[in-house]
């Protein structure tokens, strides 16, 4: 796996068997600010990879590399290598809306969509003509919002809005919306950062079903979350990949003094 | 625990009341204004619906001689030339408004806005002058006899390009209306669609949608309302508007089908006529027409507030 490497050295721990996504020498820069650099990461099959690090570490700016988000940001800037199944999705014939479809997105704040709950969910496979016709539509939406563990609350309310719902019923709905496209690869930026607990744990059990199906990428800043719901975890700081290894290692014996830190509480 | 002057609390409420009071009384002014504005028009009104009646509105025939007055002709032309204007302004604005927001390279973001603007802040009389000294020879030499030639002929639609080439009349009218509501419609509709939060944009991106189904599915109906009021906005100008329409239409009280022909609305007849008005029925029959571009404009209010309800209503239920 190791072999297409461009430059630079791979931490122990970062590169993976059978990896689904490969991110090797990742740079990202806004304009000249310099907000990850020389990233090399693996995401493997059916785990969840946790992402920690202080604020303004370039968690969120490698996240969006993933699924080529940057590309909507004025002024960002990408550099190296990254695969998803060997393909290269930053070469010019990459269709990047195909690409998100591949590997989506969920955000920090529950962003659904102006209209019912039904076509919150139905607008991904919509446009991309997953679904031949109503019929398989309203199935594909109902198991969408059940493996988001959404059916039973909204089962009888399809039609209404998609913001009438509560905070964490929203954020589900995005979940719902996301997989409804069928993704291999699920990103999410601090999906509960706007959550009650009560709410953030039914979303974290909910990642640990989903991994059965999908590759999940979680951003955190609670430490507990990223131990629960990970089995990888990797601490970027300032820009760098710092340490990557198995949740495990990293919160029980991690190997680099800043991790400690930052795990220990002692900053960020 | 904090401890309180009651003096203090005291004060506080009756900061509290006089600005109760203040923002009470100004919103009780503008229903005193609005109702003053009615009733004087009624009433200035009055003579003349007394002696036409309904036949007002429906009579085309404008004779201060006879002392006879149908009101046919300026609405026609008002409305017509608002029709006009909004059919070419409204998805300008729109296509304007989105380049704006959403495809314009950072760099001619500012300049195109700015120039925007500066075309909202042009005089109307400029607008009536360019209207009449450029736009109109222009349409008189080019536009109008290839319209003339290609489609006066043609049976049905033909009818609305008949008549020989003024250079002035209804269509130069709609034209330059056109270009006076463009500013307003496509400023408004762009400052909505800046309103739209990026991160709603980014998931709809996030789900694969190209940039045309993000403006469609997310940018569009997220501003639907603020889109159907710039809409009114630019209508509401359009119909009243009433300087540069005076130059270009031609002023004639005559309800004619083709748009090459001159015509009149009500406010330019308005303003035309309001001087020169002798006789009270004269004088009586203006403030009449006056009452109508009220209640018109009063009407497409209330359609538009209907729309928007009903979107809102459609918006719970798609
Ligand atoms: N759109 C942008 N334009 C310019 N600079 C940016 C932009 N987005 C992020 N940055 C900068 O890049 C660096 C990394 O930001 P990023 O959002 O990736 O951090 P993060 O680790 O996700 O932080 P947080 O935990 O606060 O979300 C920061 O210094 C930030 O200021
Ligand atoms: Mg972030």
């Amino acid at each position: 796996m190791d072999t297409f490497t461009p430059a630079g050295t791979i931490l122990n721990g970062a590169s993976v068997q059978d990896a689904l996504m490969s991110a090797r020498a990742v740079n990202v820069f806004y304009a000249t600010k310099h907000a990850v650099k020389n990233v090399s990461l693996d995401i493997a099959r059916h785990q969840v990879l946790a992402l920690i690090g202080p604020s303004g570490c370039g968690k969120s700016s490698f996240l969006r590399c993933l699924n080529r988000m940057n590309d909507t940001i004025q002024g960002a800037r990408v550099e190296g290598l990254i695969t998803l199944d060997g393909q290269d999705i930053y070469e010019a014939r990459q269709d990047v809306a195909q690409l998100r479809a591949r590997v989506g997105i969920v955000f920090q704040k529950p962003t659904p969509f102006p209209q019912s709950i039904y076509a919150n969910v139905a607008y991904g496979p919509r446009i991309h003509g997953l679904a031949k016709d109503r019929g398989s539509m309203d199935e594909l939406v109902q198991t969408s919002l059940e493996r988001a563990g959404l059916w039973e609350e909204v089962k009888d309310r399809l039609s209404q809005t998609g913001t009438s719902l509560s905070g964490g019923q929203q954020q589900r709905l995005c979940i719902a919306r996301t997989i409804a496209v069928n993704p291999e690869v699920i990103l999410m930026d601090e999906p509960t950062s706007a959550l009650d607990p009560i709410a953030s744990a039914k979303i974290e059990d909910l990642i640990d079903v989903l991994r059965t199906n999908y590759a999940i990428v979680i951003v955190t800043h609670n430490m507990q979350q990223a131990a629960r719901v990970s089995q990888r975890t990797a601490y970027f700081h300032m820009g760098d990949l710092v340490e990557v290894g198995t949740t495990n290692m990293m919160f029980t014996n991690p190997q680099q003094k800043l991790t400690e830190d930052y795990i220990s509480g002692r900053f960020g | 625990m904090a401890i309180i002057d009651p003096r203090h609390a005291a004060t506080q409420l009756i900061y509290e009341r006089v600005f109760r009071t203040a923002t009470l009384g100004a919103a009780i002014l503008v229903l005193l204004i609005l109702g003053g504005v009615a009733i004087s028009l009624v009433r200035g009104a009055w003579p003349a619906m007394a002696h036409f009646g309904f036949g007002f509105v429906t009579h085309e025939v404008w004779n201060p001689v006879t002392d006879e007055f149908g009101a046919l002709a300026p609405i026609y032309g008002t409305v017509v030339t608002s029709v006009i204007a909004m059919a070419i302004a409204v998805p300008v604005g729109f296509g304007i408004a989105l380049f704006l927001t959403e495809l314009c390279p950072p760099l001619l973001k500012r300049p195109i806005g700015v120039a925007v603007e500066l075309l909202a802040a042009v005089p109307s009389i400029i607008f009536g002058i360019w209207g009449l000294f450029v736009l109109a020879p222009i349409l008189q030499k080019h536009v109008q006899p290839w319209l003339i030639k290609h489609i006066g002929h043609i049976p049905g639609i033909g009818g609305i390009f008949h008549g020989p080439p003024f250079g002035i009349g209804i269509l130069t009218a709609g034209l330059v209306l056109a270009i006076m509501v463009l500013p307003f419609i496509a400023a408004t509709m762009r400052d909505v669609f800046d309103t739209v939060p990026p991160m709603l944009k980014e998931s709809g991106y996030g789900l694969g949608a190209t940039t045309w189904e993000v403006i469609w599915n997310v940018v569009v109906p997220h501003s639907r309302v603020g889109i159907v009021g710039g809409i009114m906005l630019g209508l509401g100008r359009a119909l009243g508007e009433t300087m540069a329409v005076t130059f270009v239409i031609g002023n004639a009280h005559r309800v004619s089908a083709s748009l090459l022909a001159p015509g009149t609305t009500i406010s330019s007849s308005i303003a035309n006529e309001f001087t020169e008005a002798v006789g009270d029925l004269y004088t009586s029959s203006l403030i009449a027409l006056g009452l109508l571009l009220f209640l018109i404009t009063f009407t497409v209010i209330a359609i538009a507030q209907a729309m928007l309800r009903r979107l809102e209503r459609q918006a719970a239920n798609t």
